[in-house]
């Protein structure tokens, strides 16, 4: 019990609130891109073992690899349902990661602008990826796996704001 | 108001092709006398006589001999069409500035027009190149954020680049007020000052006026003491900028690899050649002493109407101003060897690049290379005038000192020593209305102030092992540059307070933060 509450106040979480998450649907996406990132990373790092015969240790190596990416592409869903954003008055958080957690704030006045990037996967999920892009390159703030329609009406709902927050650098 | 500013189209400086080709013509000048050394000495003492194989199968005494006559005409046509291009740049390379933007067109072949929005400005450096200012000449660039965003004026006649920047910087700041009020100071200063403006028609009425003001303007002293009251001027002295250099990690660095290569030569027998390798690396290192030294005489940073100015050099000078609001960040940091004296040194974030570099051969962005504490709180007063208060002077001295129980500062917990075994004490944030002051390192201390009116986003991170000691890091995003602002080991609880304060804060800061226009409010 003690034990459970100490672990919940270590978790960050400084702004509870009605998250946004993204669709469900991402989840595959991002499954079959780690899959293909897995499949290579193992296959690249198992090249030594093969083409040199340097010896047995050597198999160690794409071993790792491949238990790496299995433990990733394992936690994908669990990754993918930890993203999530909400709007507030003044700004735009973000946040994603279980293992490394990480929460974003963009005050809407500090947008430069807003990308949407769509990859062909995604695209054939109806997906799309919004990014904001501050004058500041740390911000890194992409969200995926947003309904076109939605990315879209984000877009313009952020740009309108952003017009109406303006400020200087 | 100066003329160059009443919204027409301008030329530059006359001289301009032969300043910005000045190096380039030495540099010619100087092969061709190398090549042709016996035959300049042959002309100029007869006498001596040119070594028969060199001067009856050199090329040069062939066409001398020859073609004498085509080679002349090849010359004067070369010479002609050389001229000819420097003038049609010069002329087709004209600049305006209007109220609202400061424009520039140039090129010949391939045109450029650029246009730059006076309420952007980040910046604006004046420098003189020891060439130029034998002219009586000075660049003037006019920094934006962003890389190559800069718009430079090269070459100005020298008080006509101040009186630009004055202008430029009072229609930036949207003072419509006292431009009437500049116009009349502007006009008296160009009466004291004689053949200043306009050199063209001094060089009409007196050669030896001329003389006389380019002898006044290289003698003035380079803060200009009507500019700045004197209780806001810090200044450097070389004193302690030569004993800073000496006690800075390269040098000790230095002083370490000298030492290990005597003790190998002594033991080990290595020989005594090895020597000869250290021979370089101290010429190496007294030219750069000697560098950063000269470059940074007459050193000065003060605050003027119109922002910050950081001015230095003493055969080339430069110096700089940035506008209120247009500094991103701050660090005031210590080399371990600095302590006992007290020395510090700032640096900043700013949005621009300067093509010029700063003092002591740093970059444009460390704006005092070296100084004692008084001296640096007042730099940090003079870049943020909003934070250093009277009430709030101790609590930012605090932050140059060791952890204190009761001086404001949020610090790590003690299980914070997991991951900051020396400083975790030291390590912590205090917040303040209009920045965020991160406090960090017990070895190499440093003070890090954010306004929160210049804070691009704030971030709250988490790892593991952070996760186990209920610890966590916050990163406050500013533009590139120096000076990053992330503070970690804090607790959970303070850390998730202080992205909610930090976010709240800039927030606010953005709806209120008038600086783009600093002189309307």
């Amino acid at each position: 019990m003690t034990d459970d509450a100490a672990t919940a106040s270590a978790r960050l979480d400084p702004v509870p609130g009605e998250w946004r998450r993204v669709s469900p649907k991402y989840i595959v996406v991002d499954l079959v891109g780690n899959l293909v990132t897995g499949v290579i990373a193992t296959v690249g790092s198992s090249l030594p073992a093969w083409l040199f015969q340097w010896g047995v240790w050597w198999w160690l190596l794409p071993i790792a690899v491949g238990v790496v990416s299995l433990v990733l592409i394992a936690l994908t869903p669990r990754r993918v349902r930890s993203i999530g954003y909400l709007l507030r008055d003044d700004d735009l958080l973000f946040r994603r990661g279980i293992m490394f957690q990480r929460f974003v704030a963009v005050p809407f006045g500090r947008m430069q602008l807003v990308d949407i990037t769509r990859g062909p996967l995604a695209r054939a999920v109806g997906l799309a990826e919004l990014k904001l892009v501050t004058a500041a390159a740390a911000t890194g703030v992409v969200i995926p796996g947003l309904s076109l329609a939605d990315a879209e009406e984000l877009r313009d709902h952020l740009v309108a704001l952003a017009e109406t927050r303006r400020a200087g650098l | 108001m100066t003329e160059l500013a009443d919204g027409a189209w301008h030329r530059l400086h006359p001289a301009t092709p032969l300043l910005k080709g000045g190096i380039a013509l030495i540099a010619i000048l100087g092969v061709i006398v190398a090549n042709l050394r016996e035959r300049l000495v042959e002309w100029f003492f007869p006498g001596v006589n040119c070594p028969p194989d060199v001067c009856e199968e050199d090329p040069i005494s062939i066409i001398l001999e020859r073609y004498l006559l085509f080679a002349l005409l090849g010359i004067v046509v070369v010479i002609l069409v050389v001229i000819a291009l420097f003038w049609l740049s010069w002329r087709m390379h004209t600049f305006r500035v209007t109220g609202e933007v400061v424009e520039v067109r140039s090129g010949v072949l391939f045109r450029s027009h650029r246009k730059s929005r006076l309420d952007r400005i980040q910046g604006i450096n004046i420098a003189r190149p020891l060439f130029a200012r034998i002219f009586g000449a000075a660049k003037l660039e006019i920094s934006a954020a962003g890389s190559d965003a800069n718009v430079q004026l090269a070459y100005l006649s020298s008080a006509n680049a101040d009186g630009l920047r004055a202008e430029i910087l009072a229609r930036a700041s949207g003072l419509r007020a006292r431009e009437a009020a500049d116009a009349v100071a502007a006009a008296e200063a160009a009466a004291a000052e004689g053949a200043a403006v306009g050199v063209s028609d001094a060089v009409r009425a007196n050669l030896a006026e001329v003389a006389r003001a380019r002898l006044a303007e290289f003698t003035a002293p380079e803060l200009d003491p009507n500019l700045a009251p004197p209780q806001s001027v810090v200044t450097m002295s070389p004193g302690r900028l030569i004993g800073s250099t000496v006690l800075s990690s390269g040098t000790i660095m230095f002083v370490v690899i000298v030492a290990g290569v005597l003790v190998a030569v002594s033991v080990g027998g290595a020989g005594f050649w090895a020597f000869f390798g250290i021979i370089p690396t101290v010429f190496g290192l007294g030219s750069y002493l000697v560098n950063r030294v000269l470059k940074s005489l007459r050193y000065s940073i003060a605050a003027t109407a119109d922002g910050v100015r950081v001015g230095f050099g003493l055969l080339s000078t430069t110096n700089e101003t940035i506008p209120p609001g247009r500094i991103h960040a701050v660090e005031i940091s210590q080399e371990l060897l600095w302590r006992p004296f007290d020395w510090w040194t700032v640096k900043v974030n700013l949005a621009s690049q300067s093509s010029t570099a700063g003092a002591a051969g740093q970059q444009s962005t460390t704006i005092l290379p070296v100084g004692s504490r008084t001296e640096v709180l007042k730099v940090l007063e003079l870049v943020l005038p909003s934070l250093v208060t009277d009430e709030t002077r101790l609590q930012i001295e605090g932050g140059l000192a060791p952890a204190r129980p009761d001086d404001g500062f949020t610090t790590s917990p003690r299980r914070g020593a997991a991951l900051r075994w020396f400083s975790w004490r030291r390590n912590g944030f205090m917040l303040h209305a209009d920045a965020v002051v991160l406090r960090r390192g017990a070895v190499w201390r440093s003070l890090t102030v954010v306004p929160t009116a210049r804070t691009q986003s704030v971030a709250a991170h988490q790892g593991p092992l952070e996760r186990m000691l209920r610890l966590a890091k916050v990163r406050l995003h500013t533009v590139a540059g120096p000076v990053t602002a992330s503070i970690g080991a804090l607790d959970a609880h303070d850390a998730s307070a202080l992205f909610r304060d930090a976010a709240a804060a800039g927030a606010v800061a953005i709806r209120s933060d008038r600086s783009h226009r600093w002189g309307s409010a």
